[in-house]
């Protein structure tokens, strides 16, 4: 895949459509989605207001498709976007944005900001402006199965590990199961217990699942660098696996942003609808509580808050799930000021955390929560999102703040009625 | 050529002239924006939001109160200009009855010295949002020839409608006649800048709350 400019033009071109030509038409340079963004909010730097990373994008579409835009080009009062223009915006294209879409709440003339930085992203990639460690990820997911490098055996070892803890089997392969479970490759490697917790919960639940061992990572690269063809490459290896095996729905693991890639793009980047249903862990956590098939005894005592992942929450609809399941199991439980689909983000989703060159830049975004949490005086925080869990504990640690992490899969798994 | 003769043009072909643009450049506009087209969305909507773009139009409207608190001054200032262009617009007498020898309909008006009062607030407002671009950093970065001019085409019929109704400055004719022009120099630059927003803005409104809709994320 060799890059150009031309490429990367082409890419832009193909992304362009109606919601993005009203919404560069609507926007008035108000400033709001800098306030929405804690790029901004922690740097107050201007470059990082949300509309200005599309800047490049915008341009070319006045140019291209309005007249106005074509008068102004040919008066010489606009100029054609360069590759060097591309490249110095890749740092506001990739690192400084999670695709959290906050701003895309805020802009009062109802532009979805983030929409359209996944778009760009299409053409900043096709053009080679993707920072390497996304660049990289992609590789590897592309080559070996994972972005981390995951492998088959990584994660039987994890299973064989988690099968000893718990004194259950942990299905792999079985066709005709109702559900199948992907993983998030931080999950097989950092967090092997939300393994182990599926198998306590379903087990209790009766729950007929299996993993497969075609198919087990969920998280998707191509999407967080911006590359559909890619994409569409790393989905087709999960729809395949769950359309072999004949399961009826396809678990999300906690992991937001493969949430994102499985439920909302995977359908329009293979350009058909599922065999299968696609949920997330905690919808379906939160259908087997209603129906009295998840049954939690005790409660955390200590005072704990919950983190809410975006593109969970914000950007795909499990809101009010995560209360109800921690209703059951925390009696000392505090919302932080802005939560729900107003929450901020811990700075590492959207492929940021893979990307090296981003590391400082998230580091400092992360003083938005330490704020959050400051204001609570809170021992424990949860959350479902492997990739926020690892961001927001490199951020506990460099800002020296004593909180526990939990997942809250493993954290329901903990208070399984005996 | 006198001032009545510039009153005269303005109140005649001028405003023929202008209106044509507007047009013309509202149905292009529109154009270049449907025309791009989308493509459907695949992925199974959650069922718990219907007509969120619906919605979304008039909800977002109404702004989240951390988010008023981080940005008071866009807002508040915002706020009042929106609705005092709006309120001298649509209930000054004079206007009224414009759009009554043009559309044949009618409504009532608000007393003289209420509008006067709208219109000077307006005015600090719209001033307010002036300085606030140009010295507030990220406003300021983000600002270009465009913002300027869609500033100055805003406040110039509320300025120069000031001057008229106070008989301030210059002849009244002749204010009259360049309050007019004002309004036509509007008319004609709405579509090709940012004041084409006021339309589209529902358009974008309906994309995002319908996208937040599929989601199951109510508007």
């Amino acid at each position: 895949m060799s890059a150009t400019l031309e490429k990367g033009i082409n890419a832009l071109r193909e992304n362009l459509d109606a919601p993005i030509a009203s919404y560069f038409s609507s926007c008035v340079r108000c400033g709001m989605c800098a306030e929405a963004c804690l790029f901004f909010t922690e740097t107050r730097d201007p470059q990082y207001t949300p509309i200005h990373k599309l800047e490049p994008m915008r341009r070319l579409w006045e140019q291209e498709y309005t007249l106005i835009g074509k008068v102004k080009k040919w008066l010489g009062l606009s100029k054609p976007i360069t590759d060097g223009e591309l490249e110095a915006w890749s740092p506001l294209v990739y690192d400084s944005c999670t695709q959290c879409g906050r701003c895309s709440l805020v802009c009062p003339v109802g532009n979805d900001i983030t929409y359209m930085i996944r778009k760009m992203r299409e053409g900043m990639a096709a053009a080679g402006h993707a920072p390497k460690g996304v660049v990289d990820a992609v590789k590897r997911t592309i080559t070996l199965g994972s972005p981390m490098g995951v492998k088959l055996k990584a994660l039987e070892a994890q299973i064989r590990d988690q099968e000893a803890e718990t004194g259950l089997s942990i299905p792999i392969d079985v066709a005709g199961a109702e559900y199948m479970a992907l993983l998030s490759s931080m999950e097989i490697m950092n967090f092997p217990e939300y393994l182990g917790s599926l198998a306590r919960i379903f087990n209790k639940a009766g729950v007929s699942w299996t993993l497969s061992s075609e198919a087990f990572e969920a998280t998707n690269s191509g999407i967080q660098i911006g590359v559909a063809d890619l994409a569409r490459e790393i989905l087709m290896r999960i729809v395949t696996a769950a359309e072999k095996l004949e399961v009826k729905k396809v678990i999300s693991p906690e992991c937001g942003h493969a949430f994102t890639a499985l439920r909302w793009e995977g359908p329009n980047l293979i350009g058909r609808p599922y065999g299968f249903e696609v949920v997330h862990i905690l919808e379906l956590l939160d259908q087997l509580r209603s129906e009295g098939l998840l049954k939690t005894a005790g409660k955390e005592t200590v005072a704990l808050t919950f983190h809410d992942p975006c593109q969970i929450v914000r950007r795909g609809g499990v809101v009010a799930q995560p209360r109800r399941l921690l209703g059951d199991i925390a009696e000392n439980f505090h919302e932080m000021e802005d939560h729900g689909i107003w929450n901020w983000c811990c700075g590492g989703g959207g492929g940021v955390s893979a990307n090296e060159r981003a590391e400082k830049l998230q580091l400092t975004a992360f003083k938005r929560k330490q704020a959050q949490l400051e204001k609570l005086d809170v021992d424990t925080m949860v959350t479902a999102c492997a990739n926020c869990r690892i961001v927001l504990e490199e951020g506990l640690e460099h800002y020296h703040m004593d909180i526990r992490l939990v997942g809250l899969t493993e954290m329901i798994a903990a208070h399984l009625e005996e | 050529m006198t001032a009545m003769d510039l009153l005269l043009w303005s109140r005649g072909p001028g405003l023929g002239i202008a209106a044509a643009i507007f047009l013309f450049g509202m149905v292009l506009r529109l154009f270049e924006i449907y025309s791009l087209g989308r493509k459907a969305d695949l992925a199974p909507a959650r069922p718990d939001s219907p007509g969120s773009g619906w919605r979304t139009m008039f909800t977002r409207s109404i702004p989240d109160a951390g988010e008023f608190r981080r940005a008071a001054v866009v807002m508040t200032a915002g706020y009042i200009f929106h609705a005092g262009l709006f309120i001298v617009l649509l209930f000054l007498l004079p206007h009224i009855a414009l759009f009554d020898s043009i559309f044949g309909i009618s409504w009532p008006s608000l007393p003289t010295p209420v509008i006067d009062l709208i219109t000077v607030v307006t005015i600090i407002a719209l001033l307010v949002t002036l300085l606030h671009r140009l010295m507030d950093p990220v406003r300021r970065f983000l600002s270009g020839f465009g913002d300027y001019l869609a500033w100055t085409v805003t406040f110039l019929p509320l300025i120069t409608g000031y001057m008229a109704y106070h008989h301030l400055l210059l002849d009244y004719t002749l204010i009259l006649a360049i309050h007019i022009l004002s309004v036509e120099l509007l008319l004609v630059v709405f579509p090709f800048t940012k004041l084409m927003h006021m339309f589209s803005l529902f358009i974008s409104r309906w994309y995002n709350g319908e996208w937040f809709g599929h989601k199951g994320v109510a508007s």
